[in-house]
């Protein structure tokens, strides 16, 4: 079972002579451990996909099914308890709560979850500590590099096991030496089970994918073919 | 690639056998570019006879494999040697492009031939292109990013491919909106003699 599953999915904008497609008929589906890429230029619906695989938004027509469970037919307490529970989000400008300190960031969606303070501190400084940011549990966002931040954030969209990574252009800021720390570590959770979508229009973060798919005006248009193994690298190379 | 300078450099840290060379130049860059022993050999010979390197005997050096008995010859770099070295390092490599770039030449051919989709030709090497670079990053994969020198020759060949991707992307959008402005490759206008004079320049400076 696909942990995210998007079915035949269109979003329309406006009315009209204002009517914009920004989707058409994607068929997209991401097993437990896979990472998939999505590029395309401005405007192609890159973002939008982002958004309705998130459950923040509803397609005009289509399905999403996350964990096999179709969004659209669940109550809003149970579509909210998804977004809190399964789905983390990874945003090009990190959006950490600048009064918070690094450990209270990643631990806020777990109380605001109905987890103990306690409990929700010792798993976001645990979250913190499995990115190397142990030391830097206490400061607040403005003391820390941008590639800290952008680690902060990932830990707040992982922390409580959650099984959906949904990133756009999350290494956006970051030179390229930090944005691939951050894609080895989406990388690596992958690998752990999580299934991952990353927005972005670099082509070297999204070569980290196992799958890369190429949206233009909303639509599907090519992706690239399942992993061959390094093996055929260096059969070309000789 | 210079194996020729890679040698010397080897060298320049004190004399080395042949397959202590191949070794030490496959380690050093991150084990991606193999050699053969042959290639070692040959290219210690030209070293040689250019009077770049000297062999130097080496008692009780250890046998080759498949000679049995037979000493290891050891080579020296010599002061011409060094003096190449250091020489090589400063000057820029040749970086200009192939005469008409195959990738260059079948865009533009695709934006003239009647009922070819341009757009589609360049998403199909666009695709081709960022496969070739996940199978360069899966083996970043392997290595947790401490192999220094293999990091320095994958991000070369994946900045490489990513530089032709961005053409591609800049190219689909130049043509996009040349498109939608009416353009035709059979409408191109004619270049000013001086400006024709200095592309043409530039094109041929091989």
């Amino acid at each position: 079972m696909s942990v995210l599953e998007l079915r035949s999915i269109s979003k329309v904008y406006g009315r009209g002579a204002a009517e914009v497609q920004a989707l058409r008929d994607i068929n997209v589906s991401v097993p437990a451990g896979m990472m998939v890429a999505v590029m395309g230029p401005s405007g192609s619906g890159k973002s939008t996909l982002l958004t309705i695989a998130g459950t923040l938004e509803e397609p005009t027509s289509g399905a999403v099914l996350i964990n096999g469970q179709d969004v659209e037919r669940m109550s809003l307490t149970a579509k909210a308890r998804v977004r809190r529970r399964t789905v983390g989000y990874v945003f090009q400008d990190f959006n950490l709560l600048p009064g918070l300190t690094a450990a209270e960031n990643v631990s806020l969606p777990l109380e605001l979850d109905g987890m103990s303070a306690r409990r929700a501190h010792l798993a976001g400084i645990k979250a913190l500590e499995d990115l190397g940011l142990g030391d830097r549990a206490s400061r607040f966002p403005d003391q820390l590099s941008g590639g800290e931040r952008q680690r902060v954030a990932i830990a707040r969209a992982v922390v409580g096991e959650r099984s959906l990574l949904l990133a756009d252009e999350p290494s956006g800021a970051l030179d390229s030496v930090n944005g691939e720390a951050v894609m080895r570590l989406i990388h690596t959770y992958c690998k752990r089970g999580t299934a991952a979508v990353i927005v972005t229009h670099d082509a070297q973060l999204a070569s980290w994918a196992d799958r890369v798919v190429f949206l233009r005006d909303g639509r599907l248009v090519d992706q690239t073919a399942p992993p061959a193994g390094p093996e055929s690298l260096l059969e070309q190379q000789s | 690639m210079s194996v020729r300078h890679a040698l010397l450099a080897l060298l320049s840290e004190g004399p080395k056998y042949g397959l202590q060379l191949r070794e030490e130049f496959e380690a050093r860059t991150g084990e991606v570019w193999p050699l053969n022993v042959g290639q070692v050999y040959t290219t210690l010979q030209r070293l040689e006879r250019d009077g770049l390197v000297v062999e130097q005997d080496a008692p009780g050096a250890p046998s080759a494999p498949g000679a049995p008995g037979a000493p290891q010859k050891a080579y020296r770099i010599t002061e011409a040697g060094s003096a190449e070295l250091t020489e090589w390092l400063r000057v820029p490599p040749d970086l200009s492009s192939p005469p008409r770039d195959e990738l260059v030449m079948k865009v533009l051919i695709a934006s003239t031939v009647p009922g070819t989709d341009v757009h589609e030709i360049i998403q199909a090497h666009r695709t081709y292109l960022v496969q070739l670079m996940q199978e360069w990053t899966r083996l970043k994969e392997d290595d947790d990013g401490t192999d220094v020198a293999f990091a320095l020759v994958v991000d070369a060949e994946l900045f490489r491919l990513d530089s032709v991707v961005r053409w591609l992307d800049a190219a689909d959008a130049r043509l996009r909106r040349a498109m939608a402005d009416g353009w035709t490759p059979a409408r191109a206008p004619q270049a000013t003699m001086p400006a024709l004079a200095r592309r043409r320049r530039m094109g041929v400076r091989q």
